[in-house]
């Protein structure tokens, strides 16, 4: 690994890089971005949206004369993933929105990841067609079958080059699995199963079975007036194909065994943080769920966010987090307003570096955070279009919480709440991250020296 | 000041109120006795809450996570606004707070009922089976008009909702609701009992009753079905 790499200390200088996605102030709402994910060499960057479309962007190959220029990403696919659906049984319409996306290894020369909105999954095959048969018998050029009297010859049809074509092609549905909303999807280290997580249940998929799958887990109590927790994220171990974890509304996360039973109803441990008194209040509880939960490369830790927090935890300790990093702590004394104009319900994701030591996560006003797990230093920076110089450098932002405001700070007051970084990803063996703001992918790297 | 839009000026005070009493509660070394100002505090939250339920349900595919969370943001609230239960022990006249505690037992109860009516409606989704969705009436009610708007309107609201899949079965579903609630002498007409501008309340016993009654009415709203026993208010 190139030193530097993977650590956050004063010599690391992030730049922008590319935008993609318009600057029209008033863009349709299809067009919001609503996960972005890398593919597992970094060389695909897949986002889904609104509008049920996946665009998956592809980095070009490094050329020895542009040695500034670390291959962009340019559009590689587009495809429309899922389609608005009307339930008739139950007179639901089912949002087309793309709630996540995660990508199988590469097996072969094609591409494969799963898409899902809020009740189907599908596997989408993303393969390239270079060349094309030509000189068929029984057909003329044009496809058309020809009369067989007129053949009179034989001939072997021969591949010739064309254009690139990039297809997407649905190889798998899984429907009819989930009552409520699909809130994660997780490729196991097998490679052959996944799973699918809502609200209230979890199912085990095989990628060849479509009409079937196995529930994992299932916390519908029998009586919907005892309802008082949900599942809001969950994810399997990356190398024990036994293991996943599943996060709650409540702030806890379990982590089950599914060797143990063929209903992981009982957990194999229960991590949760005993509450803080002196920070209770009325909002306790929402800003303790937890919208998004990742293991980190090594398999050894967890990381939790929550509307306040990012937590990292130790899997073999359960009762308490290992770190603890304050997002924007200055909206603590907010609580009532966010929870007035819904804000405190907002999921952030988080996400970890390639090498653990560096985590990241999203804020309001477009600003993200970076906190570094060794040297405890964290930054905050900005997606916007008013640093979009190439290379630019960004600046650290700084919110300023009270008191005298210096030049370059912004006041709590002043924050554009409707600019929300949920989204982002970091490739997994360099410095480059995607950032979604709205409608707008960034991506940033860090500089080359 | 965080969000964008409209915001009428009495929002703007109720919502300096809510953080107030934000801090309030933050604060373990203040006595949370709960006389007049946090308690209309609460009260405000415990509308903006119920508003959220309302509005929450009103989708045709509510967000369990939400609808969870504020459910349960709604009975801490509650039990907050509840003077003997939830603090220490504070000399006040014996018949009020058992009276308030009394009422808000009771609508805590009828509120899990109704919770309860609530989610089974969403669990039938699963069955497949058609339940009702609990349509609310336009706009959240002003604070001051609480429980005047007619009851009988909850049955007209549940029809054009539904009425789209269960035009035949309409008369059905209304069967068997016990109607015997609407001849209870609490829906009278508005201008009897209720007292307008809760923000000015006295005194605290009248604050649990005014939100119980709005409690109720919106309750009634939403399930239409519910059959809430309960004894008759103090003052009625």
């Amino acid at each position: 690994m190139i030193p530097g790499v993977g650590t956050l200390t004063q010599d690391t200088l992030w730049c922008f890089s590319q935008v993609k996605g318009t600057i029209e102030i008033g863009t349709t709402e299809a067009d919001i971005i609503s996960t972005v994910e890398f593919n597992h060499t970094g060389e695909l960057l897949a986002t889904g949206d609104k509008g049920g479309r996946v665009v998956i962007f592809q980095r070009e190959q490094e050329s020895k004369n542009q040695i500034h220029r670390r291959g962009e990403y340019n559009v590689y696919s587009t495809f429309q993933s899922h389609e608005p659906e009307f339930d008739y049984l139950k007179s639901l319409e089912i949002e087309e929105k793309i709630n996540k996306i995660r990508w199988l290894p590469q097996q072969n020369a094609a591409y494969f990841l799963l898409s899902t909105n809020d009740k189907t999954v599908k596997l989408w095959k993303v393969s390239e067609r270079d060349k094309r048969p030509e000189g068929y018998n029984l057909k003329d050029e044009e496809g058309r079958l020809r009369d067989p009297a007129t053949i009179t010859t034989l001939r072997v049809p021969v591949l010739r080059p064309m254009d690139l074509m990039v297809e997407a092609t649905p190889r798998r549905v899984f429907a009819n699995a989930h009552t409520y909303h699909i809130n994660s999807i997780s490729v196991n280290s097998d490679y052959e199963t996944y799973m699918s997580a809502d609200d209230l249940r979890i199912n085990l998929w095989n990628f060849e079975i479509t009409n079937q799958s196995f529930n994992i887990v299932d916390i519908k109590p029998a009586n919907m007036e005892e309802l008082t927790e949900v599942i809001t994220a969950a994810e399997f171990h990356p190398h024990h194909c036994n293991t996943f974890v599943y996060s709650s509304s409540k702030g806890t996360i379990r982590l089950c065994d599914m060797r143990a039973s063929a209903l992981c109803d009982r957990h194999t441990k229960f991590f949760e943080e005993p509450e803080d008194p002196s920070n209770r209040s009325f909002f306790s509880e929402i800003i303790s769920s937890i919208s998004d939960v990742k293991f980190s490369h090594s398999g050894r830790y967890i990381m939790t966010r929550d509307y306040l927090t990012v937590k990292v935890w130790d899997l073999n300790m359960e009762n308490r987090p290992i770190e603890t990093y304050q997002v924007h702590d200055y909206l603590r004394s907010k609580l009532c307003s966010l929870y007035e104009n819904d804000c405190i319900f907002d999921k952030f994701e988080c996400v970890w570096n390639g090498s653990d030591s560096v985590i990241m996560t999203g804020s309001y006003n477009n600003f993200f955070r970076m906190f570094d797990r060794n040297t405890k230093r964290d930054v905050t920076l900005e997606a916007s279009r008013e640093n979009s110089k190439p290379r630019a450098i960004l600046k650290p932002r700084k919110v300023c919480v009270g008191g005298k405001r210096r030049k370059d700070e912004i006041s709590v007051d002043s924050l554009d709440f409707s600019k929300k970084i949920l989204h982002t990803a970091w490739h997994p063996s360099e410095n480059i991250i995607a950032v979604a703001a709205t409608n707008n992918l960034y991506i940033f790297q860090d500089k080359v020296n | 000041m965080l969000s964008k839009g409209l915001k009428r000026k009495r929002e703007e005070e109720e919502e300096k109120e809510s953080l107030a009493v934000d801090a309030l509660w933050l604060d373990p070394g203040h006595a949370a006795v709960a006389q007049a100002p946090p308690a209309a505090a609460s009260s405000s939250l415990f509308d903006l809450s119920v508003l959220k339920l309302h509005h929450s349900l009103q989708q045709s595919e509510p967000d369990l996570r939400h609808l969870v969370l504020v459910v349960n943001t709604l009975r801490r609230i509650q039990a907050s606004m509840a003077p003997a239960a939830a603090l220490p022990p504070v000399p006040s006249p014996p018949a009020a707070p058992s009276m308030a505690d009394n009422l808000l037992a009771s609508s805590d109860a009828a509120l899990s009922a109704s919770m309860a009516s609530l989610l089974e409606d969403l669990s039938h989704i699963e069955g497949l089976s058609q339940a009702p969705q609990p349509l609310a009436d336009e706009g959240p009610p002003g604070r001051s008009m609480g429980g005047a708007a007619p009851s009988l309107g909850a049955l007209d609201l549940l029809g054009p909702a539904t009425g789209c899949l269960l035009d035949d079965g309409l008369e059905g579903l209304f069967e068997d609701i016990d109607t015997s609630m609407y001849d209870n002498e609490l829906w009278a007409p508005a201008s009897e009992g209720l007292k307008p501008g809760p923000e000015d309340e006295p005194g605290k016993e009248e604050a649990p009753e005014l939100d119980e009654a709005e409690l109720d009415y919106l309750m009634d709203v939403l399930v239409g079905t519910q059959a809430l026993e309960r004894p008759p208010g103090p003052g009625r």
